[in-house]
């Protein structure tokens, strides 16, 4: 904006870098939970996610087939020779290597080393290696201790374990649908009944309108921790108690001054010649409403149910208090996750893979409908 | 019957029963209760147009006064009650109790810590993220990075932070970002610019600008004609700023003196006074998205032929941004620091799931909690959610204010 004609910038590769590192900076954690889904648990305890996308230098201990196989020695030029590769999945590297675990570093890849009574072996970077006797050799498979860089190394079995196993504590299936069985009543229903509200708030005249806005306004930032007692006690009083129409019904109540608020602003900007000409024509109020005022509404309804939906998906304390009954049977991830952190404070591949679980769909939802976010966060606050 | 079913029952049932209630309803007001025809068809019209607003509006107005009005004074009366004695009214007794609580003191300091960190420092990055982004081609997909972790839940970001701020003992290769940074750090020089200097630097430059702006503010005070009220604020406001730079003097004093345990892994979120620090960067990370995207639309808005004016009359970049810009955007700015401190007055998920309150880190939601679902003293647990409340009605009375003025 400053760069009016003839003063441009010259700080631009400046502000390049700087907003590099700031993207960084904030990528910089969930790209970490990310990776550790991926590793398993000896890798993750091993070293930090951050060196797990790069070769790590990791000592090894490892043997030579055994020369009592079948038919793994070959008599060449009237010397014993077994041939093969060290590595049972070809990538690490051999950088020093040794036959004796308090010299791991006697030799460099490529030097053969002398075994006594006649024997060799030889041992290439790649792994190959050529173990060569005046004898015939026998017994186990000589070992090799050796500093080799293994490349990087991811699997998909936490993901098996978190969704698949069946687990009681790890499983998150089971909470994943339940959040869904939360989440899309909870988000549909409060549509329905504040674009109704917000349409007569909006195009209807009536005395009181004005209060009536001015206490949505107010209610808009009412904690809902003042909600949770007086509103679990009447549950319990009419037979609903906990479980999930207490939620959808919360839910709902929580969610409805936002979307109120959103639609009835967006409402307001709606053209009024269409609505007139309309109501010339002989339409009544319902007719315009569902014919003319829903359509047209559209991105309105779409910010809303977006923050509903994420509001309701990554919900702790509303669950808690009007879902989750001492069988635990209707446990949301958010709740799981935080258990998982008391039992498995230390099993990061469970961990995270489990967070990874429950922060995908919000993400998918966010990144796709982006578009609608911004536009609901700002007719939202800035008016 | 399966939940999921159910979920799809309850969807039928409530938008096929919201939407049967308007139709029925206005059909039956038309049709039956004032029908548009024989001889009172005027006055017949006329009175359905009377009522209609209200059908419309039944539904919304029920939900939000049992859900949303309705427990504002329940808990109001929660709070003056006791459960052990069959809800007999105790007066302030719960209060009392309350205040004589050490947990609760603490919980409340550390939320005026909170409250002053995060949206501050949160408004500040995202200030900083949208005067970087607007001006570069690829700031879109930067912007809509930064903004990611909006979508992300407080309790997965803690699991996230919580990977960051991992210990493993001495010896063991650390895994948390935060403590393999840290056994960098040896003492030498490098340690010294950074943990000593760069800090104690940047918290003398914020009690500097703490004082100007409180400086400024006493100045005003004093020549403006305002009423009582406004001079007060303003001085409150400027009292609330030099207590503000005083920490931050003594926090610049400690990183000077402060004898650090170099090459020890330290376990970041049970240090108490540090801690809380280490839970806010978990909300201080997610919010920023929120800032910039407003700022940034702010921004844009801005006339461009103010800021011209500005650049041909001679200013420089600061200039423009401190004289031209920010007066432009202060509005905006309070709805952004306002909507954040409403975030933080209900933070819960973040200390639940990180510490719990353990460690000095309690705050005023995740201590309701505890009273009322753990120690399940009702009485308690209403009395601080009050307390919440209360923080939270000088913005309730500004947006309702607000609201009012725009409508007019």
């Amino acid at each position: 904006m400053d760069n009016i004609a003839g003063n441009k910038s010259s700080l631009t590769w400046i502000v390049h870098i700087s907003v590099v590192l700031l993207v960084a900076l904030w990528l910089f954690p969930t790209v970490g939970l990310l990776v550790s889904s991926f590793r398993t648990t000896d890798q993750i305890s091993s070293s930090g996610w951050w060196q797990s996308l790069f070769p790590t230098e990791q000592n090894v201990t490892l043997r030579a087939t055994d020369p009592d196989d079948e038919g793994v020695q070959t008599l060449i030029d009237g010397v014993y020779t077994i041939t093969g590769n060290l590595f049972e999945e070809p990538g690490a590297e051999i950088g020093v290597w040794g036959t004796s675990s308090r010299a791991i570093d006697s030799y460099v890849a490529g030097d053969t080393a002398d075994l006594g009574d006649g024997e060799t072996i030889t041992v290439q970077a790649n792994g190959d290696y050529v173990w060569t006797g005046t004898v015939e050799m026998s017994g186990r498979g000589q070992r090799v201790f050796a500093t080799a860089a293994t490349p990087p190394d991811f699997t998909l079995d936490n993901y098996d374990k978190v969704l698949f196993s069946g687990s009681q504590t790890d499983n998150m299936l089971k909470a994943f649908t339940n959040t869904l069985t939360v989440t899309i009543p909870a988000t549909i229903i409060p549509i329905v009944i504040a674009a109704f509200a917000a349409y007569a708030l909006a195009w209807m005249d009536f005395p009181g309108r004005a209060i009536l806005i001015a206490m949505v306004v107010g209610l808009l930032v009412v904690p809902l921790q003042l909600a949770l007692i007086p509103l679990l006690k009447l549950h319990l009083n009419i037979g609903i108690g906990k479980g999930y129409l207490g939620v959808w019904l919360a839910h709902t109540g929580f969610g409805l001054p936002l979307a109120i608020y959103l639609l009835r602003n967006y409402m307001v900007g709606l053209p009024r010649d269409i609505i007139e000409n309309a109501r010339v024509d002989g339409a009544t109020d319902f007719q315009i409403f569902t014919k003319i005022i829903l359509p047209l509404s559209f991105p309105a309804l779409a910010s809303f149910a977006i923050f509903q939906f994420l509001w309701t998906w990554n919900d702790l304390l509303v669950a808690k208090v009007f879902l989750i009954d001492s069988t635990g049977q209707t446990t949301v991830m958010t709740n799981q996750i935080v258990e998982l952190l008391g039992t498995r404070g230390g099993n990061w591949e469970i961990l995270a893979t489990a967070a990874f679980v429950s922060i995908a769909v919000p993400l998918v939802v966010f990144f796709a409908m982006q578009k609608y976010l911004v536009r609901g966060l700002l007719a939202g606050s800035v008016k | 019957m399966h939940p999921a079913f159910q979920g799809f029952v309850t969807i039928f049932l409530g938008v096929g029963g919201c939407l049967a209630y308007f139709y029925f309803s206005n059909q039956f007001l038309d049709k039956v209760l004032f029908p548009a025809k024989g001889e009172n068809i005027g006055r017949n019209i006329n009175r359905a147009n009377l009522v209609r607003p209200w059908l419309f509006l039944f539904p919304a107005i029920f939900a939000l006064g049992l859900y949303l009005a309705y427990p504002v004074f329940a808990t109001l009366w929660y709070s003056l009650t006791d459960r052990e004695q069959g809800g007999a009214f105790v007066g302030l007794a719960n209060y009392q109790q309350m205040f004589a609580d050490p947990k609760f003191w603490e919980a409340l300091k550390n939320n005026m810590l909170w409250l002053v960190v995060v949206p501050a420092a949160s408004t500040a990055f995202g200030m900083l993220a949208a005067q970087l982004t607007d001006r570069i081609k690829w700031g879109a997909i930067a912007k809509s990075l930064i903004f990611m972790p909006m979508a992300i839940s407080f309790v997965g970001a803690s699991v996230i932070f919580k990977l960051i701020y991992d210990t493993r003992p001495v010896g063991q290769s650390q895994i948390g970002v935060l403590n393999a940074v840290w056994l960098q750090f040896d003492g030498g020089v490098g340690s010294f610019l950074i943990l000593r200097l760069v800090p104690g630097l940047l918290m003398i430059c914020a009690a500097a600008a703490a004082l100007f702006v409180a400086w400024n503010l006493v100045q005003t005070a004093r020549s403006s004609k305002g009423g009582g009220l406004a001079k007060g604020l303003r001085a409150l406001g400027a009292m609330t700023l030099t207590a503000i730079a005083l920490t931050a003097l003594s926090f610049a004093f400690g990183a000077f003196t402060k004898a650090y345990n170099f090459g020890v892994p330290q376990t970041w979120l049970t240090i108490p006074g540090w801690n809380s620090f280490f839970l806010m960067i978990v909300l201080i990370w997610i919010q920023t998205g929120f800032a910039m995207v407003i700022l940034s639309a702010a921004l844009r808005g801005i006339p461009e032929e103010t800021i011209e004016a500005a650049i041909v009359d001679g200013a420089n970049p600061f200039q423009v941004f401190f004289k031209i810009k920010m007066p432009q955007i202060s509005g905006t700015i309070v709805v952004v620091w306002t909507t954040i401190t409403l975030v933080v007055l209900k933070v819960f998920d973040i200390v639940f799931a990180m510490t719990n309150g353990q460690w000095e880190t309690q705050v005023l939601a995740n201590y309701m909690y505890d009273k009322l679902f753990r120690a399940n003293d009702w009485g308690l647990g209403s009395a601080s959610a009050m307390i919440i409340m209360l923080l939270v009605s000088p913005i309730l009375i500004w947006n309702v204010y607000n609201a009012r003025k725009e409508m007019r």
